[in-house]
């Protein structure tokens, strides 16, 4: 069976402080209902400047400068490591910090909705015309506008203020004057989503030896939706970010699932290249301003840094198989149905025994599993755990009930056949697929043969189900395609000579 | 504990009597279980809930506690939490718990 593979990964960061205070959730609730409030005071002292959030062992794991197993045995809190790593660049992608991040806002924006004001608009774009990846798109921007015209927009026509270093540099502009689904917040947001998507595409692009021309389809998989008051969510960021990635011949469309979503969106990309419908398939998922600082009080509370002070970004390449890249394995899915239930042991019994099932394969048999990889320094503080962890040691467990490991192995089971935590809570950024870089290493010149993808997500927040969702599905090291090929011929040949020398003995003996 | 959590028991404890109603938990660390306890016994600790300020003082139990597991049939018990006994730090939650009832809870 020709299996699609993994062909190439990207991972981006943006490091956003003025978007921590101005734009999470956490901080403009308090600031509604609360607005003198004790946290709201203390915030500023507790935001990292972006020299101290490149160095920051959990960021250079995520965009491939170091990797997972450099945090392991490190004791919490990780924030006060210091890095060996610091770069802003890594094998994967790059930690933009915020000023320039605003500069890819501008270019993102086909509506002139994003304002920039004069001064730092031309610095800016000169900064980002250095950039190796960036340079061609700067030639297409606009110029800035006065600051008058900017407080005038944010004062009199609701525009949602874009702030660098405390001080206001921009806005973004509402879309229409009613819609509530094109007010200034949801345009900014929207935005933050491709022009995020957007750089994690491009770094896709300049790790695969394809060309962005070859790519056939895109599926965005974050959790924002664009659209008006006639159609909330219609789309479609995957081609508005394969436009400006230049992907000409792409088209594509926006798949959703909260956190689930990047891992159905591996399982459909797989069953597109596989069908032979498409040949090359991008998924890509931008970040989400509204979680930064989610867990900002708690972390205020412990003396912490607030420690969600980064967008997340990825996009992966699945192509058809060539022979070395790892195989999507697409007969062996994992998915949590609506009759599944929810208690844990039935999720977990779903997503990972029933496709293990399927191969007769034991809990053991993968290498390494994929599931929330959270950092664990975020959401420990926070009271909620070390969610990595937490999900190794859930499916060690099963592995006992089902005889797979022997009890006294659960916690070897976890160190060997899991990893620590490394991707910020961005909701569907650490759900499964930050793996998939490291997997292309691993299961190719590393030592190691099978990995799963798990993806879960809370369904209940969007107050449209109680049910919760998942689906998972297995990568392997790929054998050599031509080979298979090669091998399964000989054998049919055997088999086609055996039956003809069976037939002349039979003649032989008959007659 | 989620805002539309708080406002379901608040809802639940005015139809039905705060006497008659029992709050089972399912979280997996011991200072969650905690908070989501003291939430529906002191009131909300985050000051951001329809509970804040309100001591409805409820019956409170862990799903892995054992006055819950003694309550209910054994397989089914076994088929839905088993497992996850197996996983999380029973005796951490279970001082939590016991701690919260202790100071807070009125009809335990």
């Amino acid at each position: 069976m020709k299996y699609p593979v993994i062909n190439s990964a990207s991972y981006i960061l943006v490091n956003t402080p003025d978007m921590v205070v101005h734009n999470g959730t956490t901080q403009t609730m308090e600031k509604l209902s609360n607005p003198d409030s004790e946290y709201i005071k203390k915030v500023p002292s507790h935001i990292r400047k972006y020299d101290e959030v490149l160095n920051y062992i959990p960021n250079q794991v995520y965009i491939g400068n170091l990797t997972p197993s450099d945090l392991k045995n490190k004791k919490l809190p990780w924030c006060n490591i210091d890095s060996k790593s610091k770069e802003r660049f890594g094998k994967f992608g790059e930690i933009m910090p915020q000023d320039e991040f605003i500069g890819l806002l501008k270019i993102s924006d086909s509506f002139n909705l994003v304002l920039l004001e004069n001064s730092f608009s031309s610095n800016i774009m000169k900064k980002l015309s250095k950039h190796p990846l960036l340079g061609k798109n700067i030639a297409e921007t606009k110029d800035g506008v006065d600051i008058e015209l900017i407080n005038k927009e944010i004062n009199e026509n609701g525009a949602e203020a874009l702030y660098d270093n405390n001080k206001v540099i921009g806005c973004v502009k509402k879309a229409h004057d009613v819609d509530v689904n094109l007010t200034s917040h949801i345009m900014f947001e929207n935005l933050v989503v491709k022009a995020s998507g957007f750089l994690a595409f491009k770094h896709l692009i300049n790790n695969t030896d394809k060309e962005v021309e070859d790519i056939d389809y895109v599926i965005e998989c974050s959790e924002e939706a664009c659209g008006d008051m006639n159609q909330r969510g219609g789309g479609n960021f995957a081609k508005s970010i394969a436009e400006l990635s230049g992907a000409n011949n792409a088209t594509g469309s926006d798949t959703r699932g909260f956190c689930a979503a990047p891992t159905h969106a591996l399982i459909q990309a797989a069953a597109l290249v596989k069908s032979g419908v498409y040949k090359n398939v991008v998924i890509v998922a931008g970040g989400a301003t509204a979680k930064l600082g989610m867990n900002g009080k708690d972390h205020v509370k412990k003396g912490l840094p607030i420690l969600e002070d980064v967008l997340g970004g990825f996009a992966v390449l699945i192509s058809e198989n060539d022979g070395i890249n790892p195989i999507i394995r697409t007969d062996l899915i994992g998915r949590h149905t609506v009759g599944t239930g929810s208690s844990p042991q039935a999720v977990i019994t779903s997503l990972i025994t029933l496709p293990l099932d399927k191969a007769n394969m034991k809990i053991t048999d993968i290498d390494k599993y994929s599931v929330e990889m959270q950092n664990p320094d975020i959401t420990k503080p926070a009271g909620a755990g070390d969610v990595p962890t937490s999900n190794y040691k859930m499916i060690g467990a099963l592995g006992v009930k089902r005889g797979d490991i022997e009890r006294k192995e659960l916690l070897n089971f976890v160190t060997n056949h899991g990893m620590p935590g490394w991707a910020p809570t961005q909701g569907h950024i650490p759900s499964g697929v930050p793996y998939l870089g490291f997997a292309i290493d691993d299961l190719t010149i590393g030592n190691l043969n099978r990995a799963m993808i798990v993806g879960k997500g809370s369904l209940f927040l969007g107050r449209m189900t109680n049910l919760f969702d998942g689906v998972s599905v297995v990568v392997e090291r790929n054998k050599g395609s031509i080979e298979e090929e090669k091998s399964i011929s000989k054998n049919e040949i055997k088999s086609m000579i055996a039956e003809a020398m069976k037939d002349f003995g039979n003649h032989l003996i008959n007659d | 504990m989620d805002l539309e959590n708080q406002k379901r028991v608040k809802d639940f404890a005015e139809k039905y009597g705060a006497e008659n109603l029992v709050v089972i938990l399912g979280a997996a660390e011991g200072e969650a279980a905690g908070l989501a306890a003291e939430t529906v016994t002191a009131g909300d600790p985050t000051f951001a809930g329809p509970l804040t300020g309100v001591q409805l003082g409820l019956s409170v139990y862990h799903c892995c506690e054992p006055q819950f597991k003694e309550a209910v049939d054994e397989d089914i018990y076994e088929d839905q939490i088993g497992m996850m006994e197996m996983v999380l730090d029973l005796d951490e939650i279970i001082e939590e718990m016991t701690d919260i009832r202790d100071e807070f809870c009125k009809y335990c």
